[in-house]
């Protein structure tokens, strides 16, 4: 009887205590991070208005107590038909791939390095690696204003090499805007390809050897299609942050460097037009969620027990 | 088969960490330079500590740190907290009503674009001072709530895979001798967990003290974080002393890392030596 009584107890605690383990984070997420997305939407549909907020309600109690919706399309319509925005999207997108694939050039070797490194070798380089994730961003782009600039040392080795015979502009291009992504995101890149090289089956590329594959081939026949989920993994994780990326183009790229992170952040602290803000991010969330879903994807496949 | 690696492997390696590693190299070496002009090396009068001085004689930027460093904290350990439950949620209970929403939820805010998160918290935030009157400005209160939620992610991250390595039948004994679920919790599961909760925190701590774009939109006039004043600074181009406080950083920061590796280090090998002897008794 006593023992009955403790076992129903302890389960009402279990219970109790499993809804407050799930409830708590969730409930969290739904106020500050589902909810916002629900305003955005919301904010996206209205009108801009002279006031604080400045945006008209959609909701709104007409006479006889009757819920009047005014949802308005024409901030979307406006995105769509204005050429600079759209020439920002598709700006964005290619900067972002452009970068993703000069990241995976660079880092795929890399990685490869890393993983067959020998003993306290790959510690240290694993380290070093990692290291740039808990250095601050902001400062490590900011090198490089110093870096670039025209008296910069860039400048001054391509003189001393004679390759150009008086300081270029580096500094407000797309060549610095391409330089800082691919700066800022390898470690993104090379953390994912390292644990996808470092599982591969070392006994594979002996088989291959062994039956006379010669290294280069066996490492496109073998080594790339097996680690060829660290490579989707990599990229996603570089391509997606770099699509909506705000710090990098506004302190390394030109006034002309279009891209959608910046023109959500003018819109909204420059032109104070909250709606317009509200649908870019709305239409740059759906691109991006296609990406986001792949990568939840990937990794949901890493974790399962093969 | 080689055992060694190839020429061009080797190549990229140097290539690719000399290109990590050199921006922050010459950013320490600046650091030390005289001249007010960061590209010219002033050989007569560096290496000196002028800007270092600079650094901590200016107040503006000791009371952004100040309030930087109280955010992160606040941030880091809340974020923590959250997340050890919401690792909790992910791997022990498999099955729960819309359990594929809140592991969306809880990885969406580490890869969404951070103008798209900033947005969307401060348009919360306006609209419950609305409805609420709470909060009635923006400034800490709000950067806090903000930094907690992005944190979160990626601590969760880090302390879900630790979770998921806990061997259960150490909970389960402790169960069946007659263990409440939350004295197992304190007892057994969080001393094993506890090296991802601290790696946890200090990876939160740094994304909250390093954050620019979410602070912008949530912060409010009267509280400026280091990020911010940092990033008003170098938008106007470079500044000597924004060297010396960047070169402090890196120190500090791998200082941490290194303390950390080692120690992490070290459990694991006595781990495994523990896990050795105690095989070998049966």
């Amino acid at each position: 009887m006593w023992n009955a009584i403790q076992a129903i107890r302890r389960r009402l605690t279990t219970q109790v205590g499993r809804k407050a383990v799930i409830g708590i984070p969730y409930g969290w997420l739904l106020i500050f991070f589902l909810v916002p997305f629900l305003i955005v939407l919301k904010i996206s549909f209205s009108n801009v208005v002279l006031a604080m907020p400045p945006v008209e309600p959609i909701l709104t109690w007409g006479r006889d107590q009757v819920l009047q919706i005014r949802v308005n399309l024409s901030n979307y319509t406006f995105v769509f038909g204005d050429r600079l925005y759209v020439a920002a999207f598709v700006n964005s997108l290619r900067v972002a791939a452009v970068s993703t694939l000069l990241a995976l050039l660079i880092g795929y070797p890399m990685a490869y390095g890393i993983a067959r490194a020998q003993g306290a070798w790959r510690n240290i380089l694993f380290l070093l690696v990692s290291l740039p994730f808990f250095t601050s961003f902001l400062l490590r782009v900011y090198a490089w204003i110093g870096l670039l600039g025209r008296g910069g040392p860039v400048n001054a080795i391509l003189m001393h090499l004679g390759l150009i015979q008086e300081p270029i502009q580096l500094l407000q291009t797309d060549f610095a805007v391409y330089l800082g992504m691919v700066y800022s995101y390898l470690p993104f890149m090379v953390l994912p390809l390292y644990s996808a090289i470092e599982k591969l089956d070392l006994t594979l590329l002996e088989a291959a050897a062994d039956l006379g594959c010669r290294p280069s081939k066996a490492f496109f026949a073998v080594t790339l299609p097996l680690t060829r989920e660290g490579i989707l993994a990599g990229c996603l994780l570089v391509f997606i942050p770099a699509v909506g990326e705000y710090v990098i183009p506004a302190l390394l790229g030109g006034p002309d460097t279009l891209m959608i992170g910046r023109v959500v952040w003018d819109e909204f602290f420059a032109n104070r037009d909250w709606p317009v803000a509200s649908a870019l991010a709305i239409v740059l969330l759906l691109i991006l969620s296609v990406f986001v879903l792949l990568l939840q994807k990937v990794q949901a496949g890493e974790e399962e027990p093969s | 088969m080689r055992t060694g690696q190839s020429r061009f492997v080797r190549f990229m390696l140097v290539a690719g960490f000399a290109f990590l590693y050199l921006p922050i190299i010459s950013m320490i070496i600046y650091s030390f330079n005289a001249s007010r002009l960061v590209t010219v090396w002033d050989a007569a009068h560096s290496p000196t500590l002028a800007w270092y001085v600079e650094l901590f004689s200016n107040d503006e930027i000791l009371e952004a740190a100040q309030l930087s460093f109280r955010v992160a904290a606040i941030s880091a350990t809340g974020a923590v907290m959250l997340a050890t439950l919401a690792a909790f949620a992910l791997v022990r209970y498999r099955r729960f009503r819309a359990r594929a929403l809140f592991g969306l939820l809880v990885t969406a805010p580490m890869v969404l674009p951070e103008v798209i998160t900033g947005l969307s918290l401060l348009l919360l935030f306006v609209a419950l001072t609305q409805w609420i009157g709470w909060p009635a400005g923006r400034g800490a209160t709000t950067i806090t709530i903000a930094h907690v939620t992005f944190c979160l992610a990626y601590a969760v991250v880090v302390i879900q895979a630790r979770l998921a390595t806990v061997d259960r039948s150490l909970e389960e004994a402790a169960m069946d001798l007659g263990a409440r679920p939350w004295k197992v919790f304190w007892v057994i599961t969080l001393p094993l967990i506890l090296p991802a909760i601290a790696s946890a925190w200090m990876l939160s701590f740094i994304l909250s003290w390093d954050d620019i774009v979410i602070t912008s939109f949530v912060s409010g006039p009267g509280s400026t974080t280091l990020p911010q004043l940092v990033f008003s600074k170098v938008r106007l181009g470079v500044s000597p002393d924004i060297n010396a406080l960047a070169t402090l950083l890196v120190g500090v920061v791998s200082v941490c890392v290194a303390i950390a590796g080692t120690v992490m280090m070290r459990t694991e090998r006595r781990r495994a030596r523990d896990a050795q002897i105690a095989m070998g008794a049966h």
